[in-house]
């Protein structure tokens, strides 16, 4: 395990549900419910599911930008929950998150090059006289004309943004990345040029990712393991080819033959999910999946499933596999 | 690599390098298009320029009394007529637009720094500090206004205050009374920017309490502080006029708008010498629509997300 980065140990991430007169706690929604994984230097893990599914509360949360309820988040060693103030401060360097709208996540008010180098300023990485020309660097690195750099985020279309979405999170060099949805917001022309960015970035900085997407065409193009998240619990972890090759948890079934194939004419097997999502403030019991697995069974119902390691590097959470 | 990267700001790049824009610059573009916001800064301009000015071009000084001219109505020497005690009316309006206006932008700035400091503080720290500031805006605003200045207007006339120190204790209360609304209302703003994703982001990049504040909160907080400033300057000529009107604020001879009309608060002047109080009143009225008129021009103007 000395390679790796990022370990994810039974991460839990509960809202408190307050009602009555009194506000009391009278539940939990459970967004992220015992998360367990570890990402390796120099990786793309992505984190697939449905809207709602917990993934951007489990990258954000690694990040700290939300207190954990539980579990451990270790990164290159360092357990990020357990910092104060300013160590935590000291360590957002390393790692860095690319938000999903790129339009919200950039102040309307500061100029994007303000906006790129302030940090390096902040943290005392550059001298004053050097940060502008990293940032034009890095910029152009990212594929945004320099000439922009005087410009408000009004004044860039959404691709740009992202662009300076992404500019800005590898601005002080970091070694992990959590990326949130980067391209769903995105129309697909553009989604093809920001995930060949992100792969040019990582094959030039050695980066690593946390890639959380719904869409698993873009996982698949650019993940080397990928966990299959539903209702705040991982169901599957596997490396990508092995995934989806051959998928073992139903639910990863359902989600792959959803995909389009690009070959027309050639059918594939549909597996059509009845109904929502269920609820993460009251989950059924057992098994998560089980109020929509089409091949549910008795112990579905009653006993959650372990989630374990059913032959190298593949971790699946069912009774039937 | 390096060609696709080259490719995509070839693709990028318009014809023309564009001008380094200013948010600033742009706002007051936008405000210019806007006809009402643009008359009430006019007439504000004009104003000021007659009342700081124009005094130095009047034959008259402002507290000569001409015991001759009592009460005369609009002539050639005296466009405005004299009052009762045979002052030049113009020349006391004029000086006590610059009084009024004075009160005005100093109790609006006082009352505006004090509200943002402390919706600010209390915005983004919350906890404690937010209670403390707060609970203090909330007993403030349950004392009504209006007899609250009254009473400390009489304490002011039992302690025999120096009418000149009156203007500048004016100006203190008014903004005592001023800064909890808008302290509220930047307090507001505070919670809500402070959970916005670029905040979010600010904290990702690990920025210091200092550079959130003063970098991304309170320059989002500058247009609404501006809008307000504005209208409260009105609101303070208004109720330094009122003050003075009852004679608490400033008091004669230094001459306001409220302390002329005043004067003039008899049935005998309110009947027979409309221009001992219509003068003052229109100058009161028409400031006062003026500043209004271009606060509602700069909100909208100041937007940047706003399309010209």
């Amino acid at each position: 395990m000395e390679n790796n980065l990022l370990e994810v140990h039974r991460l839990k991430k509960y809202y408190p549900i307050t009602g009555g007169l009194l506000g009391r706690t009278i539940g939990h929604v459970k967004a992220v419910d015992d998360v367990s994984f570890s990402i390796q230097k120099g990786e793309t893990f992505g984190l697939v599911g449905e809207s709602g599914s917990g993934k951007s509360t489990t990258g954000r949360t690694i990040l700290r930008l939300l207190e954990k309820t539980e579990g451990e988040v270790r990164f290159q060693g360092i357990d990020v929950h357990a910092l104060n103030r300013q160590e935590l401060r000291a360590l957002r360097p390393r790692m860095q998150y690319i938000f999903q709208d790129p339009y919200s996540s950039l102040n309307p008010r500061v100029r994007i090059g303000e906006a790129l180098g302030e940090a390096l300023l902040d943290h005392g990485l550059l001298p004053q006289a050097e940060v502008r020309e990293r940032v034009l660097e890095v910029m152009a690195l990212c594929g945004l004309a320099t000439y922009h750099v005087d410009r408000y985020p009004h004044e860039f279309s959404g691709g740009q943004r992202q662009r300076i979405g992404i500019a800005r999170a590898i601005m002080m060099n970091p070694d992990f990345i959590v990326a949130d949805e980067p391209v769903s917001a995105l129309d697909v022309s553009i989604q093809a040029q920001i995930i060949n960015l992100f792969a040019e970035l990582q094959e030039q900085r050695k980066l690593t990712y946390l890639f959380i997407s719904h869409d698993l065409s873009v996982v698949e193009h650019l993940c080397t393991r990928i966990g299959v998240m539903y209702l705040g619990s991982l169901l599957e972890l596997a490396p990508r080819d092995e995934l989806f090759l051959e998928p073992l948890h139903p639910y990863t079934k359902a989600l792959l033959s959803s995909v389009p194939l690009p070959i027309p004419k050639k059918k594939r097997e549909r597996i059509v999910l009845q109904g929502d999502m269920p609820s993460p403030a009251n989950p059924p019991t057992g098994c998560k999946f089980h109020t929509r697995c089409p091949y549910v069974k008795d112990i579905c119902r009653q006993e959650v499933p372990a989630f374990r390691e059913v032959s190298t590097d593949r971790f699946v959470a069912c009774h039937l596999v | 690599m390096a060609s696709t990267v080259s490719e995509i700001a070839e693709v990028t790049r318009p014809e023309q390098v564009a001008l380094r824009s200013s948010l600033w610059h742009e706002a007051f573009l936008r405000l210019k298009k806007k006809r009402l916001a643009m008359v009430g800064l006019v007439f504000l301009l004009v104003m000021a320029a007659v009342c700081f000015i124009g005094p130095f071009f009047s034959p008259y000084a402002s507290g000569k009394i001409n015991t001759a001219m009592i009460n005369k109505p609009p002539s050639f020497s005296h466009w405005l007529g004299t009052d009762s005690l045979g002052r030049d009316i113009l020349t006391r309006l004029m000086q006590a637009g610059r009084i009024s206006l004075t009160v005005g932008i100093a109790s609006m700035v006082l009352s505006v720094s004090i509200g943002a400091l402390l919706g600010a503080l209390a915005g983004f720290y919350r906890g404690w500090v937010d209670q403390v500031i707060m609970r203090v805006a909330d007993v403030l605003m349950t004392i009504p206004g209006l007899p609250l200045l009254f009473i400390m207007g009489a304490v002011l006339s039992e302690w025999k205050i120096p009418t000149d120190y009156r203007i500048y204790i004016v100006m203190v209360m008014l903004s005592l009374i001023g800064w909890p609304g808008l302290a509220r209302m930047v307090r507001s703003q505070m919670l809500t920017l402070r959970e916005s994703e670029f905040m979010q982001a600010a904290e990702v990049l690990g920025l210091r309490d200092r550079r959130k504040l003063f970098f991304h909160l309170l320059p989002n907080l500058t247009p609404l502080l501006i809008v307000v400033a504005t209208l409260n300057v009105g609101g303070a000529i208004l109720s330094e006029s009122v003050l003075s009107y009852f004679g608490l604020g400033v008091v004669p001879p230094t001459p306001t708008w409220g302390n002329m009309m005043d004067a003039a608060n008899t049935l005998i002047d309110f009947q027979k010498r409309p221009w001992l109080w219509v003068p003052p009143g229109i100058a009161i009225f028409a400031t006062v629509i003026s500043i209004n008129l271009l606060g509602d021009g700069l909100r909208d103007a100041l937007d940047p997300k706003q399309k010209r």
